[in-house]
């Protein structure tokens, strides 16, 4: 059997792992236009904030491939997806074949047109690992930042370069920061950190236009810069299986056992859709966890085995400086908070489950939370009230515990 | 006013080695410790220990002591200060004193006044490693004579017997007055030994019919729980006359301890005081004796062996002769050491005899007047190891009842408290908090190493003594000598004083 | 493989597992050295609701999706099937806190990593601390 697997991230690893948990012996070959071997893609702001380095960031052990018996082709691109013939070409017009082939191209930043953008000096995207190389080798004391996205990639970049620069200005269309998974309370107990850490925020603006340098925003203000970062979002890298006539929507299509609509074909991460359990929509949740499960579902399954993933939810664990952002779900239905200090606590109740919540600060536990929502729990049948005040499984009824602490799981 | 009474034990707590980790705190049912936040140090109230050691086992660092305080009165030989004290305690209060487990005063303990003998050279000892050695036995009447039907072969007329693989059996503790955990450790253990245990006067609860083969049930004057299934159910039939603890008076367990489930079991109200009365109130002579003993025999068809137990007091010995006469198949003789869930210190202390003395004088009397045989005697009122059970049988014992040594392997710590219903070991009390603390996993085991354990030892000294079965120690009182006796006790136990040749 | 189970009909909320789990882990023999005076950091965590007590700890699950979940790959499950976090590569970034149903992994208390229990694997007890140490059974250590 014959395996291909375009990406070597965490889908792509997982994908290996899914595989081998099945098939010990059949050939597995990664392609990936990245000259590394695999990386926590995530710890890119990690790195730069020397939480980690190039070794310790190895998503797994430096023997993995040879391990798990991987031919990785690193550094080279794949160009198309040849579906009828089951080969995939290179760029350079190699041909590898495949009986079962995954698509785990993962997503690119998504770059809007924006006045002047082409005279900017030392500007950075920050998706990958060479992004962050590129950005250190600029970085300084003396230099001022300015940062495009007050979303997840934008502020963990301002994380991992604050304390390595003069500045850092974040400008971002939203009121908010970290609109996709905060409300405005909770955006604002962590903007209120950053700031404290003397982050700059220009929020309900945007960029009208460059002048060499100089952000003109639509305000009227102006902010002059050193090194620029476009943080906007992403786009998934969806086009090899379009191109071969694979149907695509937001992302790649997918069913739970992650086969898109081509024949020996399936997807696995940002590039691919997921159903959100917890809104019963799909769509792509780019997220790290989401990507290993999808993965790994591909493996068994290309390998024969029966997997299915589906309970895919959005799970967000994000932290600044030492606090925590730990959001989960949807938020939709009722709300209780819990606001104090720098702790701020939001549960979204609807249909007697826990659809989702936003926890900052208060992450000891939160998992428990997160079952809840996963699982739909209904909240009558748990002690809410006392899992609102803090996560605990006395809350459950005892044999729900008994399940979970007194049998294999 | 009421006087104030200068606690007996001090808690010494060596703050070098308390981490503060508040076990002991959340151990003590009688909120002895406790937490100060503002010195972040722990605190104890001596007046409230009772000296359970509780917190000085569970206590990760051994930061923790229990000292007999050295407050003292005036010395004084006569009035000493717990007699004081007891003094201004009934002063303040007006009431009985009230006491658990066994007689703690220094009477002397005649089984430490008693040498056992062993072989040499010219008999010689056993092995028991690589030697038989039998401690397996039988209770109940022996056949006086043997019949033979009209082919010459010989009849069965072998009363029911009870088997016992170890001489040791549990003596009777209530359900209710011990908890059902406590239950639960000594029938397992009973069953895992091959030996019984005694349901005391609580009934039996409806879980632990499973072991009815290792059960002994008892009839006492409350006639708590008593009916047929309950009968049915036991490998032996007890009638409770009376209890070494507290001879003469009857029993008296609180409302409190009166749970849901001990309520069920004794077939009482919840919440009632259960009084038992001092006599069975159909019971004034030997012959009234006779008719309940035949009328439980009469109601389990004659198949199980029926006790009956009387506290160990002045002329135990006729009254053994009595009960023999009765049709009874075993005697226990429980002395004036045994414990007790709940007695008046006073006749705890004060009312009673020795066991040993009591044993001599019964098998004495019975061999003497050739009824010995008419019954299997059983001893318990403090056997406190192997050395008192060798010493029992050589007295003249088939088997020993054993009940505070249990406790103890269980987790008792002797505080003395069990009366009130706070035991921080889950054995006396009925509180499910407390209950908890013995897992019946735990207990049963520790209860089966302790009889193991005491069963080697039984047969190293069968052994040294060229003795290889238990029933041929049995009143072999030419293996004991006493030390440190007169001769009135010498006479009234039958031996010889060490030294003296056979 | 052998895993630690929580019976709580016999936990009596005593939490000396806490502590010995914190001595355990603390690479020091004694107690009061490794602990007095020291706010503790166990890995097992009793929970008290009026008379319900029990501990919690990792569950060591078979698809573990703490490890599954972990950005850095610092969490992973060894061939004898215990779930280990290498704290060298873990950057504190809690998605496993956030995706452990049994809110058995913690944040470390450095802050920049997270911790779990690894089985007593990881310091010179050789079988976990709190099992060995419980006293009524209520944590045990076996194959189920």
């Amino acid at each position: 059997m014959k395996y291909v697997i375009i990406g070597n991230s965490a889908a792509g690893i997982a994908c290996v792992e899914g595989i081998r948990s099945v098939d010990a012996d059949g050939e597995i070959t990664i392609i990936s236009d990245e000259p590394f071997a695999a990386y926590g893609r995530p710890l890119i702001s990690y790195y730069l904030l020397g939480a980690t380095d190039r070794h310790r960031m190895l998503y797994r052990p430096a023997d993995f491939y040879e391990k798990n018996k991987v031919r990785a082709l690193l550094g080279v691109r794949a160009e198309k997806i040849d579906a009828a013939a089951q080969k995939v070409v290179l760029r350079g017009g190699e041909e590898i074949p495949y009986d079962k082939l995954l698509v785990a191209t993962g997503s690119r930043p998504f770059e809007p047109p924006m006045e002047g953008i082409g005279g900017v000096k030392n500007k950075f995207n920050f998706m990958t690992l060479q992004d962050a190389l590129s950005l250190e080798k600029v970085l300084s004391k003396r230099k001022n930042v300015l940062i495009i996205g007050a979303g997840l990639i934008g502020l963990k970049c301002l994380e991992g370069i604050l304390e390595r620069v003069k500045s850092v200005s974040v400008v971002d269309m939203a009121g908010r920061i970290l609109p996709s998974i905060l409300d405005d309370a909770g955006a604002a107990v962590v903007r209120r950190e950053l700031e404290g850490k003397g982050a700059k925020f220009y929020l309900s603006d945007s960029v009208a236009k460059f002048e060499g340098n100089t952000a003109h925003l639509k305000s009227g203000k102006e902010i002059p810069f050193d090194i620029l970062v476009v943080a906007v979002g992403v786009r998934p890298n969806t086009e090899l299986v379009k191109d071969a006539g694979g149907e695509v929507s937001r992302g790649i299509v997918t069913d739970e056992k992650q086969q898109t609509s081509l024949q020996n074909v399936y997807a696995a991460g940002d590039c691919a859709e997921s159903f959100d359990i917890t809104s019963g929509v799909r769509k792509v949740l780019a997220l790290l966890p989401n990507a290993y499960r999808q993965g790994y579902t591909a493996g068994v399954n290309m390998a024969g085995g029966e997997a299915a993933f589906a309970n895919a939810m959005p799970l967000n664990a994000i932290g600044f400086f030492g606090s925590h952002v730990l959001t989960a779900g949807t938020y939709e239905g009722e709300s209780f908070v819990q606001a104090e200090g720098n702790v701020y606590r939001k549960f979204f109740c609807k249909d007697g489950v826990l659809k989702g919540f936003i926890l900052v600060n208060s992450p000891e536990r939160a998992g428990i939370y997160t079952s809840l929502v996963r699982n739909k729990t209904p909240l009558s049948e748990v002690d809410f009230k006392s899992l609102e005040g803090a996560p605990n499984l006395a809350a459950f009824p005892q044999a729900a515990r008994e399940r979970m602490l007194a049998r294999e799981v | 006013m009421n006087m104030y009474i200068q606690p007996e034990y001090e808690v010494i707590r060596n703050s070098d080695k308390c981490i503060a980790c508040r076990v002991c705190e959340r151990q003590c049912a009688n909120l002895v410790h406790s937490f100060d936040s503002e010195t972040g140090k722990m605190k104890a109230d001596d007046s409230k220990c009772v000296n359970c050691h509780r917190c000085v086992c569970l206590c990760p660092t051994h930061a923790l002591k229990i000292v007999k305080s050295d407050d003292t009165y005036k010395i004084n030989a006569n009035w000493d200060n717990q007699t004081i004290n007891e003094v201004y305690k009934q002063a303040n209060t007006g009431g009985v004193l009230l006491s658990s487990m066994g007689n703690p005063k220094p009477y002397p303990v005649y089984w430490d006044r008693m040498l056992v003998n062993a072989s040499q050279v010219t008999n010689p000892p056993i092995d028991p490693l690589r030697e038989p050695m039998e401690t397996q036995l039988y209770l109940g009447k022996r056949a006086a004579k043997i019949e033979r039907d009209e082919q010459g072969k010989l009849k069965n007329t072998l009363a029911p017997q009870l088997k016992l693989k170890v001489p040791v059996l549990f003596s009777a503790m209530s359900y209710g007055s011990i908890s059902y955990n406590a239950h639960e450790s000594l029938a397992r253990a009973a069953e895992e030994l091959g030996t019984y245990y005694n349901t005391g006067e609580g009934g039996l609860h409806k879980d632990f019919y499973k072991y009815g083969k290792n059960t002994i049930v008892q009839v006492a004057s409350g006639r708590f729980g008593v009916f047929k299934d309950y009968l049915e159910s036991a490998a032996a039939i007890e009638i409770k006359m009376g209890q070494g603890a507290k001879p003469g008076i009857g029993g008296h367990l609180p409302g409190a301890k009166i749970s849901a489930d001990v309520s069920e079991t004794r077939m009482i109200p919840q919440g009632v005081d259960a009084i038992s009365p001092a006599p069975h109130h159909d019971i004034y002579s030997i012959e009234d004796l006779r008719q309940l003993v035949y009328s439980l025999k009469e109601a389990t068809e004659y198949k199980k062996p029926v006790i009956v137990k009387i506290a160990a007091v002045h002329n135990a010995a006729a009254i053994a002769s009595g009960i023999a006469r009765s049709g009874a198949d075993i005697i226990a003789i429980d002395g004036y050491r045994g414990g007790t869930g709940a007695a008046p210190t006073r006749i705890r202390d004060n009312v009673g005899i020795p066991i040993e003395l009591a044993l001599a004088q019964i098998d004495q009397r019975l061999r003497d007047e050739g009824i010995r045989d008419e019954v299997s005697i059983l001893v318990g009122g403090s056997i406190r190891s192997s050395a008192d059970v060798i010493k029992a049988i050589a007295l003249g014992a088939d088997a020993c009842y054993i009940g505070t040594a249990a406790l103890l392997a269980l987790g008792c710590h002797l505080c003395r408290s069990c009366h009130e219903g706070k035991c921080n070991w889950g054995i006396a009390t009925q509180r499910p908090d407390l209950v908890k603390r013995l897992n019946p996993d735990i207990g049963y085991k520790r209860l089966v190493n302790l009889v193991t354990a005491w069963n080697h030892e039984i047969q190293e000294m069968m052994g040294g003594m060229g003795i290889n079965s238990i029933e041929a120690l049995r009143g072999n009182r030419l293996m004991l000598r006493g030390i440190g006796l007169t001769d009135t006790e010498l006479n009234l136990l039958g031996i010889k004083y060490a030294g003296e040749s056979m | 493989m052998k895993r630690i189970y929580v019976n709580e009909k016999w936990c009596l909320g005593c939490h000396l597992c806490e502590y010995e789990c914190a001595f355990a882990n603390s690479g020091l023999t004694d107690m009061v050295k490794a602990l007095k005076g020291k706010t503790i950091h166990p890995k097992i965590r009793v929970e008290d609701s009026g008379e319900v007590h029990f501990a919690v700890n990792c569950r060591h699950c078979k698809d573990a999706i703490c490890v599954q979940s972990c950005i850095s790959g610092a969490l992973s499950k060894g061939e004898d099937g215990v779930v280990r976090i290498d704290q060298n590569k873990c950057v504190g970034c809690l998605t496993c806190v956030l995706v452990c149903p049994y809110g058995a992994v913690m944040p470390a208390p450095s802050g920049h990593a997270a911790m779990k229990c690894q089985l007593c694997t990881d310091n010179l007890c050789g079988e976990p601390n709190c099992v060995k140490h419980c006293p009524n059974n209520a944590i045990v250590y076996e194959e189920r």
